[in-house]
């Protein structure tokens, strides 16, 4: 038998979690390290997961298959194939530099970390689960404890507001969802949970289109889909750094990927009559969002707008159901991670130290802090899909995509590029290079050893799959050919 | 189903009872002869009392998954009653736990005399096999619980509570029993499983007959489960009562209306199945968990509350009735099982609280994560395993009961669920919004927690735990308890 490498990824934070609960609460440096061992394991781990699937072989593999509930068909069975790899990394990576990033929270730290690990595993079991009950499981865990991370390390302000409003949209989302897993499972009639079986089982036509908007939207609600997006931007700005890293970096993948993985790839039928609508929610994401984020005075609304703009290409990716548009999609959801949790790292740094987002009132940090300005230069290049970063390897297949399929969307759509253009290069000017106001000048200093270490990492990785995308789009495009085949091997 | 004469293996199907009431015989004892220093061990004898009837009752008396019927057709020997005498029995020794530090009711023997013979009572109701047994085991039930209600006799909203408890207990029985003799006036037989085969051979009886006295019967497990319109009872007593007993009354108490429900539905309902009962309990079902969250939403009572979330849960339950089908009633034992747990985890929560803080507003929770972690951590779990989150027990029945409407076809039903589980999970947060967030003045007095309460909690926590995790087991023992019915 070989070493459960899946297993363990999944969890080692929860493990790791309730091990930081069991060590007395003053005790805050041994918490933080503790964390960090285990993120380090899991990044480690996740890497290699990464890094030895073979794309050439295909399908799923490092799989495990336990009996959960034998009389009801329910197994504990995880496997990575091409499209949940780069992902299972992306988890790593975030949480590695949320807990590096995350070192100097002082209120009950080791509450912090338990919860923020407690969901590291709920989303590692989502990314790995090929059991329909086991991706719910897995999914409610990953949701809860954000409500107590933003409500308790959040921004005062808004944090109650946001949390409940976040929790409340996304359990909405999720038990609608659950409805429609529930009429798949019993109207299948096979007694099993098994997603690979019941992507076999070729639902009728009309139970596809009945339920693929319920099971979809169901989940689309945490990968930031207009109109049911609004939860979104409150909960970034509300939650602490490396929640919103987290949040954005991660959770919406899961949402994204959930309902590729559930809703398209069960009910293919359901997809092709419904992907008009698909089409059109993610161009009013895309477009939408960048404009909103443009106008936004507050830092950190502008980078969570900017998610919602740039799930909405994610989203897009999906309603073409080519191979281009899947492909980028696939990859757009890994380089958009990696980039929002270098944005919101930099929000974090630069509020940590003046105290505000108001970006008329910040300005000339480069000085300060010139490390975070290169990061988030780099991080804005490719937000805009820069070539030669991984912006630009996840958007160009996503464009051909739309091309192929519907030429004025991806014309419409593109238009966000250059908005988006324009809210980073203002940030950028004001916030980094702008005059510095006189309060700053003297208390502000430079971030430190180990955010710096989050920020490089977080750097060289968007430049390495901008430069050598083959790291990256083998694997994916050999995840993509399974779902292809779903819709009649396209 | 033929009745056999005596026989000395028959005492088995009776011997947690039997056991229960020596156990509360010699309670009464060590009450008499005990100095008044000592007492506080009452409820350790308690407790370890009933955790060996357990444990015995699960060495000699488990029963053959054929299920027979005894003395006189009086008691049926089957894993249904089985199932739930063990989990009546495994609440009151957790609710011993819970009285011990109580002040009011740690010392007095009495107090645990009159709970384990409810406990008694419990156990016949969940194993009567004839009318007269039922409502003989009904009253057994019920009494202690009405004095329990009133236990605090200095306390004019525990005495309100316990009148109460009882004006409301005495007139929906008396209607119950109405239900039964009107039964028995059209077939002649007390017999539940008579009852059965009479239904069939007897064409003359006017079905709206029967449904109209089982209507009646219906009102007084109603009443016990706490279902709306016959829930009225329920916040005032439960803010009245000294918390251990609502804790009581909330889980084991409803736990035995519902074994009820369960056997005599399938037995003595099911002729007329088809035509009314689903839309009777559908409409019950939605009523009672709408009105139980809605009103949920505005408590400032932490046990008012519980009392309205445990409304609420009623209203789930009835979900699994409804859909009429292995997996429905399965799933309400298995409900059942997580609910008793995560319930009494959460009024044991307010009782230590309570017991420092004098108070039950939610209010009084604030801070209370900074002064005592591991009691946050024990609210987080249960109040989260009652909004049904993973991987806690009340998200794995709540699926469960889901998914059985999904299946009997019920889908209206089932999103109806998840909308209320959607207010529920609001104000469940909100309490822990408290908890976690707000803070008091007091935020540098710990809470202590006394050796029986830590002993509970821990093990309510990892019960919790342990039915949303490892779910298998606990299933299978509901499949079997619900395999001697259907």
């Amino acid at each position: 038998m070989q070493f459960p490498v899946l297993s363990v990824i999944v969890f080692t934070p929860i493990i790791a979690g309730l091990l930081i609960l069991l060590l007395p609460a003053e005790r805050k440096n041994e918490v933080r390290v503790v964390a960090l061992a285990a993120a380090a394991f899991s990044l480690i781990l996740s890497a290699w997961v990464y890094f030895s699937y073979n794309p050439v072989a295909g399908g799923y593999q490092f799989v495990e298959n336990y009996n959960w509930l034998p009389a009801l068909g329910i197994s504990y069975i995880v496997g990575v194939d091409g499209m949940n790899a780069p992902l299972v990394l992306l988890t790593g990576v975030v949480m590695f530099t949320g807990v590096l990033i995350s070192w100097g929270i002082d209120d009950r730290p080791r509450e912090f970390f338990a919860f923020l690990f407690i969901l590291a595993s709920g989303v590692f079991g989502v990314f790995v689960a090929q059991d329909l009950f086991m991706l719910f499981f897995f999914y409610e865990i990953a949701v809860f404890p954000m409500y107590l991370l933003i409500s308790i390390w959040g921004w005062v302000k808004t944090r109650e507001y946001a949390a409940m409003k976040l929790t409340l949209y996304l359990f909405v989302g999720s038990v609608v969802s659950l409805v429609g897993a529930l009429a798949m499972y019993f109207n299948s009639g096979l007694n099993t949970f098994n997603m690979l079986e019941l992507a076999r089982v070729g639902f009728s036509k009309d139970f596809q289109v009945f339920w693929f908007p319920f099971v979809f939207f169901g989940f689309a609600v945490l990968g930031g889909i207009f109109p049911f997006h609004n939860w979104s931007p409150d909960g970034h700005v509300a939650a602490p750094t490396a929640v919103s890293m987290f949040h954005a970096g991660v959770l919406m993948k899961l949402g994204a990927f959930a309902a590729l993985r559930v809703g398209i790839m069960l009910l293919p039928e359901g997809a092709q009559t419904w992907k008009w609508l698909i089409m059109g929610l993610a161009t009013v994401n895309i477009v939408y969002g960048a404009f909103i984020a443009m106008v936004q005075t507050d830092f950190k609304y502008v980078i969570g707008f900017s998610s919602v703009s740039h799930m909405g290409l994610v989203m897009l990716g999906f309603s073409t159901l080519t191979r281009n548009g899947l492909l980028g999609a696939g990859i757009q959801m890994f380089s958009h991670g990696v980039m929002t949790a270098l944005f919101f790292a930099v929000v974090g740094m630069v509020y940590d130290r003046a105290h505000t987002r108001e970006i008329n009132q910040l300005g000339g940090f480069s000085k300060k802090m010139p490390l975070v300005a290169v990061a988030f230069i780099i991080g804005g290049l490719v937000s805009m899909g820069m070539p030669g970063l991984s912006g630009f390897v996840a958007e160009f297949p996503i464009f051909m995509g739309v091309w192929q399929v519907q030429p004025i969307v991806a014309i419409v759509a593109a238009i966000s590029i250059v908005i988006t253009a324009a809210y980073i290069i203002k940030i950028i000017g004001k916030v980094f290079f702008g005059p510095m106001s006189e309060d700053f000048e003297h208390h502000i200093g430079d971030v430190t050893t180990l955010d710096k270490v989050a920020l490089v990492t977080l750097c060289v990785i968007m430049i390495t799959l901008g430069v050598y995308p083959m790291v990256m789009s083998p694997l994916v495009a050999s995840g993509v050919q399974r779902i292809l085949s779903l819709f009649g091997g396209a | 189903m033929d009745i056999q004469s005596f026989e000395p293996s028959m005492l088995l199907a009776v011997l947690p009872e039997i056991l229960l009431l020596t156990l509360a015989g010699i309670v009464l004892a060590c009450d008499a002869l005990w100095s008044e220093e000592r007492k506080r061990n009452l409820g350790w004898l308690t407790a370890g009392g009933l955790a060996l009837i357990i444990g015995i009752s699960l060495l000699v008396a488990v029963p053959d998954l054929q299920a027979r019927l005894v003395f006189g057709g009086m008691v049926q020997q089957d894993w249904l009653g089985f199932v739930f005498k063990l989990l009546f029995i495994f609440g009151a020794a957790i609710t011993a736990m819970f009285a011990m530090d109580h002040s009011e009711l740690g010392k007095r023997g009495e107090f645990y005399v009159l709970m384990l013979i409810s406990v008694v009572g419990m156990s016949l109701m969940a194993s009567a096999g004839d009318l007269v047994m039922l409502y003989l085991a009904i009253e057994t039930t019920s009494i202690p619980l009405y004095i329990l209600a009133g236990f605090m006799r200095k306390d004019a909203k525990s005495t309100e509570s316990g009148f109460k408890y009882l004006l409301f207990g005495a007139l929906t029985s008396t209607i119950m029993l109405y239900g039964f003799s009107l039964l028995f006036g059209l077939t002649g037989s007390t017999s539940l499983y008579g009852l059965e085969s009479l239904f069939s051979k007897i064409q003359s009886v006017p079905a709206a007959m029967v449904v109209g006295s089982l209507v009646l019967i219906l009102v007084g497990f109603g009443f016990k489960v706490s279902v709306v319109p016959f829930h009225f009872w329920a916040p005032d007593v439960y803010e009245g009562a000294p918390t251990p007993v609502a804790g009581f009354l909330s889980t084991a108490s409803k736990a035995a209306g519902f074994a009820v429900l369960l056997r005599v539905l399938f037995i003595i309902f099911t002729p007329f199945a088809l035509d009314y009962w689903p839309t009777i309990l559908a409409a019950l079902a939605v009523v009672t968990m709408t009105l139980g969250n809605l009103v949920a939403l505005t408590q400032k009572n932490i046990k008012r509350l519980l009392a309205y979330s445990s409304i609420a849960h009623a209203g789930y339950i009835l979900i699994g009735f409804v859909s009429w089908n292995v997996l429905g009633m399965t799933s309400v034992v298995f409900y059942l099982i997580a609910y008793l747990l995560t319930n009494l985890a959460a009024f044991g929560v307010a009782t230590t609280v309570s017991r420092i803080t004098g108070s039950d507003d939610i209010a009084s929770y604030a801070g209370l994560s900074r002064r005592s972690p591991a009691l946050g951590l024990v609210m987080l779990v249960s109040f989260l395993s009652l909004a049904g989150m993973p991987p806690l027990g009340g998200f794995i029945a709540k699926i469960f009961v889901f998914a059985a409407a999904v299946q009997a076809g019920y889908i209206w039903l089932a999103f109806i669920g998840v909308i209320n589980s959607i207010f529920g999970l609001y104000y469940y947060l909100t309490v822990l919004k408290v908890v976690y967030l707000y803070r008091s003045d007091n935020d540098n007095q710990p809470i202590p927690i006394s050796r029986p309460y830590a002993l509970a909690l821990g093990i309510l926590s990892f019960g919790i735990i342990l039915i949303g995790t490892f779910f298998g087991p606990w299933y299978n023992w509901a499949a079997t308890a619900v395999s001697s019915i259907f």
